[in-house]
C-alpha cells in the first residue's frame, strides 16, 4: 500500500462539496430558458419551435409591424410618465420616514409603501379595474399610468431609502452648524448626496413598470395595449417567431438598464 | 488671578429629557455650569453619561427641555444652529464627501455670505494652520483618518466661532496620532485664543489638556475644577474612581473636627480633616490614590497586611495589600521592585494631605 | 435630532401627502370598491347589479341547479386545494434549490459574490411573463425537449410526450418565477454567519450533515422562512404560469379571477374570489410576523 505520499486534500470546514456544481445547475436553470428562446429568435423558419438556420428576419419583420410599434410606443410613454412621479413621491416619503425621527403615522405610512407588494398583484390587478370601472374613469393611458404608479412606489422606495440610511445624518447638522439654513442645507448636502439613491429608484421603477403585464392587462382598454400586454395576445393567439424577436429585446432592455443600476450602486457604495 | 474673567456659555438648569414611544430617558439633570472664554474647558464621563448631549445643547442640534443656555450673556436657546455662532468638530468628522477638502473649508464662509476675496484667503490661512494646504483639492475619501481630523478642524475654525465644540475628536485615530493631535490641539487653543468646550470619556486626554474639567456622570455633573483639583480632590466616591486609580478605604471616625481622627478597619490611625457633617463613631470612607502610599518591610506579629497580589508592570508594579477583608492597591516605584515579594508583611505610611475623607 | 425650534409635523405631513392621497386612493380605494362589489348580485350582461348579496361567497361552495336547487359544488374547491399544493410544492422545490446554492454564493469572496448576487437579481428584474413563455419552447409539442428525444430516437415523429398543460409544467413555471425570491433572503442571514462558528462546531466533532442541522439551518432560518413567505404567496396568486403552462385547463385562483373579469364577466364571483385570496394572504402574513417575532423573541433572550 503506498498510502504515503497521498494526501487528502485539504478542505476548509465550511466548504462542502457538491454545493459548487449545485450551483451551477441552479444558474443553468434560471438562464438556459433565458438562451434558448434568444437562439430561437434567431431562427429562420416560419415554425417557432423547428430550427432551420440562422436569419434576422424576424427582427426586421418587427420594424415593419405597425401595432408592435404603437405599444412600444405605449410603454415607453407609461413608464417614462409613471417612474418619475413614483420617484418623487417615494424620495419625499423616504426624507419624511428615515429623517423624520419617529411620529404617529410612520408606522402606517411605511405600512402604505410596502402595500402593493404585500397584495398579490392579481388582486390589484383586478381592484383597479373594478375601481375605474365602476367610476366610470376611462382615460385609456392615463388610467395605466396612475396604476403603474402606485405599483412603482415601493421599488422606488427602496435604494433611496437604503441611500438616506447609508448617509451620515451628522452631514446636515455640520451644514446647519456652518450656517446653512434649512432649504441650503437641502440644495447644498442632503440632494447631492441622495442624487445616486434616487436615480437607482428611477431606474427600479423604470424597469417594473415597462415589465409590468397584469396590471396593465386587466387596466388597459383598446387602444392603451402596452408590449407584454400586446407579446400575450401574440403568445395566445400561436406562438410564432416573431414573438421571440420582440421578446428578447425587451429582455435585453431590462438587463441592460439594471446592469446599468448595478454599477452605478457599485460606484456609489466605492 | 487678577484679570476678570468673562463668561463665554453659562448653562443654567438645563434639563434634557428624550422621549420614545412611552419611555422617557433623562439625558441631563438640572445641569449648571459656566465656561469663561478663552479656556480649554473639558466634559469627562463615561459613554451615555450626557456629556455629548450638553454639546448638542450648545450647538443646537437638540431642543432643550428646560433651563438656558447663554453665550455671552445672550441666550442661544431659540436659535437654529445656523444663527449660534459656535462651531462644531463632529466624532467621525463628518467631513461633505460630495465636496473637495477646500469646499469644505469654505463651506461656513459662504453660508455666512463673506467676499470671495476672504472666502479664498481665510480659507488658505486656517488650512495652512492645521498644515492642510496642499491637499486642498483632494476628495475627503482620499485623507487619512489624521488628515480628515485636520480638514474637520479647519472647516470648524475658518468661521472664527466664538467657541469650538469638539465632540470626542482623538477617538477615531490611533494612540500615536491621538497623542500628539493632543499637543497639537492644545497649542491650537493657545494661539487661536478661542474657547474649546472638548467632550471625552478619556480622563489621560482631558487631564493633560484642559483648563478646567467638569466631570458628568448619569446625566449629572459630580465636580468642576482645573486637572490638579479633580485629581488629588475629588469631592465624590465616582471621581475618585472614574479619574485615576483609587483606594477607597471603610473607617470610623474618631474625633471629628477640622484636625480629626479616623481609625481605618485595618486599624491604622489617621490624622485628617474631616467634615463637619461628620460626627464621632460614624462610618467614614477614606480615598487615598495607590502612588501616595509607601511601603516598608515589617513582621507578622507587627503588622495584619500582606502581600496578596505582585504585578510586574516593567518600569514599576503594582501590589495589592490584604487585611481583614480589606484591599489595598499600591504602586510600587522601580527602585523597590526587588526588595519586595508576595506575603511579605509590611506597613503603610502616606502624607496626611493626601488621605481625604469623601461621601 | 430634534433642532430646536422647527416645526417639523408640518414638513412630515407635506412630505406624506403625496404617498396618503396616491394609495389611499388607488390602492385602497379600490381594494375597498372591490370589498363592496363582493357583496353585490351579478348582473347577466357582465356588471354589477347593486343589491346586497352574499352570492358571490356563496358560489364558491355551492351552485344553483337546474331545479332552483343549491347543491355543493366542488369544483372551485379543487381549484383552491390545488392552488395550495402547488404553491406548497414550489416553495419546497425553490428551498431545495435556492439553499446550497444560496450558501455556496454566501461563502465567496466579496467581489464574486456580488456578481453571483446580482445574477440572481437579473431575472427578477425581467419580464415574468416572457421567461414563462421561454418554457413553452422548451415544454412544448415539438419543443427543444421532444425534438431532442427525437434527435436521440427516443420518441418518434408523431407522439408527443405531452408535457405541457399538467401540473408539473405549471410547478416548474412557478418555481422557475420565483426562485430568486427565494435565495436572496437566505443568502442575506448566511452572509452574516460567522464562519468560526463552523470550524467551533467541527472542532467539537460535527461532521458536515450535521454542521448542516445543526448550525447553518437554524441560524438562516430567518432567511428561510422569509424566502418561503416571498415565494409562496405569489405562488398562490399566480397567473401567467397556469395560464401559459396550464393552457386555461389547470385554474389556480390566481387564473380562475382573471378568468371571471376577462371572459366569465361574473364581478361579484371574482372579487368574492379575490378577497378570499387576499384573506389567505393576509393569513399567511400574520403568521410569518408571529414567526419573527417569536425568533426575534429567542434571539433578545440570548
Amino acid at each position: 500500500m503506498q498510502t504515503k505520499n497521498k494526501k487528502t486534500k485539504f478542505r476548509y470546514v465550511w466548504n462542502f462539496p457538491g454545493f459548487g456544481g449545485w450551483t451551477a445547475i441552479f444558474f443553468g436553470f434560471l438562464y438556459i430558458p433565458i438562451f434558448i428562446l434568444v437562439c430561437y429568435s434567431f431562427n429562420s423558419s416560419k415554425f417557432a419551435m423547428i430550427w432551420t438556420g440562422f436569419s434576422f428576419r424576424w427582427y426586421a419583420k418587427l420594424f415593419s409591424n405597425d401595432d408592435i410599434q404603437t405599444a412600444t410606443i405605449n410603454s415607453f410613454i407609461v413608464a417614462f410618465a409613471a417612474a418619475p412621479l413614483a420617484t418623487i413621491i417615494a424620495t419625499f416619503s423616504a426624507l419624511a420616514l428615515v429623517r423624520g425621527g419617529e411620529f404617529r403615522f410612520r408606522e402606517f405610512s411605511s405600512g402604505l409603501i410596502t402595500l402593493p407588494l404585500m397584495v398579490p398583484e392579481i388582486v390589484t390587478a383586478v381592484a383597479t379595474l373594478i375601481f375605474f370601472a365602476s367610476l366610470g374613469i376611462n382615460l385609456g393611458l392615463i388610467n395605466v399610468i396612475i396604476a403603474h404608479t402606485v405599483f412603482c412606489i415601493p421599488f422606488a422606495f427602496m435604494p433611496i431609502k437604503a441611500a438616506l440610511e447609508a448617509m451620515d445624518p451628522n452631514l446636515e447638522l455640520a451644514a446647519r452648524d456652518l450656517y446653512s439654513d434649512k432649504t441650503s442645507t437641502f440644495k447644498t448636502i442632503t440632494l447631492p448626496l441622495l442624487t445616486p439613491g434616487i436615480l437607482s429608484g428611477f431606474m427600479l421603477a423604470f424597469v417594473i413598470s415597462i415589465d409590468d403585464f397584469i396590471i396593465t392587462l386587466m387596466v388597459a382598454g383598446g387602444g392603451a395595449t402596452t408590449l407584454p400586454v400586446y407579446i400575450y395576445s401574440m403568445v395566445k393567439m400561436g406562438v410564432s417567431p416573431e414573438v421571440n424577436a420582440v421578446s428578447s429585446l425587451m429582455l435585453a432592455f431590462s438587463i441592460f438598464i439594471v446592469t446599468l443600476y448595478w454599477f452605478f450602486n457599485r460606484k456609489i457604495n466605492n | 488671578m487678577m484679570e476678570k474673567k468673562v463668561n463665554a456659555i453659562d448653562v443654567r438648569n438645563v434639563t434634557k429629557i428624550y422621549t420614545s414611544g412611552n419611555t422617557q430617558t433623562k439625558a441631563l439633570k438640572s445641569a449648571n455650569l459656566t465656561i469663561y472664554d478663552n479656556e480649554f474647558f473639558t466634559l469627562l464621563g463615561p459613554s451615555g453619561c450626557g456629556k455629548t448631549t450638553l454639546l448638542r445643547l450648545i450647538a443646537g442640534f437638540e431642543d432643550i427641555t428646560e433651563g438656558s443656555i447663554n453665550l455671552f450673556n445672550q441666550e442661544i436657546v431659540n436659535l437654529p444652529p445656523n444663527k449660534r455662532p459656535v462651531n462644531t468638530v463632529f466624532q467621525q468628522y463628518s467631513l461633505f464627501p460630495h465636496l473637495n477638502v477646500y469646499e469644505n473649508v469654505a463651506f461656513g464662509l459662504r453660508r455666512l455670505k463673506k467676499d470671495a476675496s476672504l472666502v479664498e484667503s481665510r480659507t488658505f490661512e486656517v488650512l495652512e494652520l492645521v498644515q492642510m494646504k496642499e491637499y486642498a483639492n483632494r476628495k475627503p475619501n482620499q485623507l487619512s483618518g489624521g488628515q480628515q481630523q485636520r480638514v474637520a478642524l479647519a472647516r470648524a475654525l475658518a468661521p472664527e466661532p466664538k467657541v469650538l465644540l469638539l465632540d470626542e475628536p482623538l477617538s477615531a485615530l490611533d494612540l500615536k496620532l491621538r497623542q500628539a493631535m493632543r499637543f497639537e490641539l492644545k497649542t491650537l487653543q493657545r494661539e487661536t485664543g478661542i474657547t474649546f468646550v472638548f467632550v471625552t470619556h478619556d480622563q489621560e486626554e482631558a487631564l493633560t489638556m484642559s483648563d478646567r474639567i467638569a466631570v458628568i456622570n448619569e446625566g449629572e455633573i459630580q465636580q468642576i475644577g482645573e486637572p490638579e483639583q479633580i485629581y488629588e480632590s475629588p469631592s465624590n466616591k465616582f471621581v475618585a474612581n472614574f479619574i485615576g486609580e483609587a483606594n477607597l478605604l471603610s473607617g470610623v471616625c474618631k474625633t471629628p473636627g477640622e484636625n480629626g481622627v479616623c481609625e481605618l478597619d485595618t486599624g491604622h490611625e489617621l490624622n485628617l480633616f474631616v467634615p463637619p457633617h461628620i460626627k464621632q463613631n460614624d462610618k467614614v470612607t477614606i480615598f487615598i490614590r495607590p502612588e501616595r502610599i509607601k511601603i516598608e518591610k515589617s513582621s507578622k506579629d507587627k503588622s495584619q497586611l500582606s502581600i496578596s497580589e505582585f504585578t510586574y508592570l516593567g518600569n514599576a508594579a503594582t501590589i495589592q495589600l490584604k487585611s481583614n477583608n480589606q484591599l489595598i492597591n499600591v504602586n510600587l516605584p522601580i527602585e523597590d521592585l526587588k526588595i519586595f515579594k508576595k506575603d511579605d508583611y509590611v506597613d503603610i505610611h502616606f502624607p496626611k494631605e493626601s488621605a481625604q475623607v469623601i461621601d | 435630532m430634534n433642532i430646536q425650534g422647527e416645526n417639523k409635523t408640518q414638513n412630515r405631513i407635506l412630505s406624506l401627502l403625496p404617498l396618503w392621497i396616491v394609495i389611499g386612493i388607488f390602492m385602497i380605494g379600490p381594494l375597498l370598491v372591490m370589498a363592496v362589489v363582493s357583496l353585490m348580485e351579478s348582473n347577466v350582461y357582465g356588471g354589477v347589479h347593486f343589491k346586497f348579496s352574499l352570492s358571490g361567497y356563496r358560489q364558491i361552495l355551492f351552485d344553483t341547479n337546474l331545479f332552483d336547487e343549491i347543491e355543493f359544488n366542488p369544483a372551485y374547491l379543487i381549484i383552491i386545494a390545488r392552488s395550495f399544493m402547488l404553491a406548497l410544492a414550489a416553495t419546497f422545490l425553490s428551498l431545495l434549490i435556492g439553499f446550497p446554492a444560496a450558501y455556496f454564493i454566501s461563502r465567496q469572496s466579496d467581489r464574486v459574490k456580488n456578481i453571483l448576487i446580482f445574477l440572481v437579481t437579473i431575472p427578477f428584474w425581467t419580464n415574468l411573463l416572457i421567461r414563462t413563455f421561454a418554457w413553452i419552447i422548451i415544454l412544448g409539442k415539438g419543443g427543444v425537449i421532444e425534438s431532442s428525444f427525437n434527435f436521440f430516437g427516443l420518441l418518434d415523429e408523431e407522439s408527443s410526450l405531452n408535457l405541457m398543460y399538467t401540473n408539473s409544467a405549471i410547478l416548474i413555471g412557478l418555481v422557475y418565477s420565483y426562485l430568486p425570491l427565494m435565495v436572496l433572503p437566505i443568502y442575506a442571514s448566511m452572509e452574516k454567519m460567522d464562519l468560526r462558528l463552523l470550524e467551533a462546531a467541527t472542532d467539537l466533532y460535527s461532521n458536515r450533515i450535521e454542521l448542516i442541522r445543526k448550525i447553518i439551518l437554524p441560524l438562516s432560518m430567518p432567511g428561510i422562512i422569509g424566502g418561503s413567505i416571498l415565494v409562496f404567496v405569489p405562488c398562490l396568486g399566480a397567473f401567467i404560469a397556469p395560464d401559459l403552462l396550464g393552457g386555461g385547463k389547470k385554474l389556480l385562483l390566481g387564473s380562475l379571477i382573471q378568468f371571471q373579469f376577462s371572459y366569465a364577466r361574473n364581478w361579484p364571483f371574482g372579487a368574492a374570489m379575490a378577497m378570499f385570496l387576499l384573506a389567505l394572504v393576509i393569513l399567511v402574513l400574520i403568521f410569518n410576523a408571529r414567526l419573527n417575532r417569536k425568533h426575534r423573541e429567542y434571539a433578545n433572550q440570548k
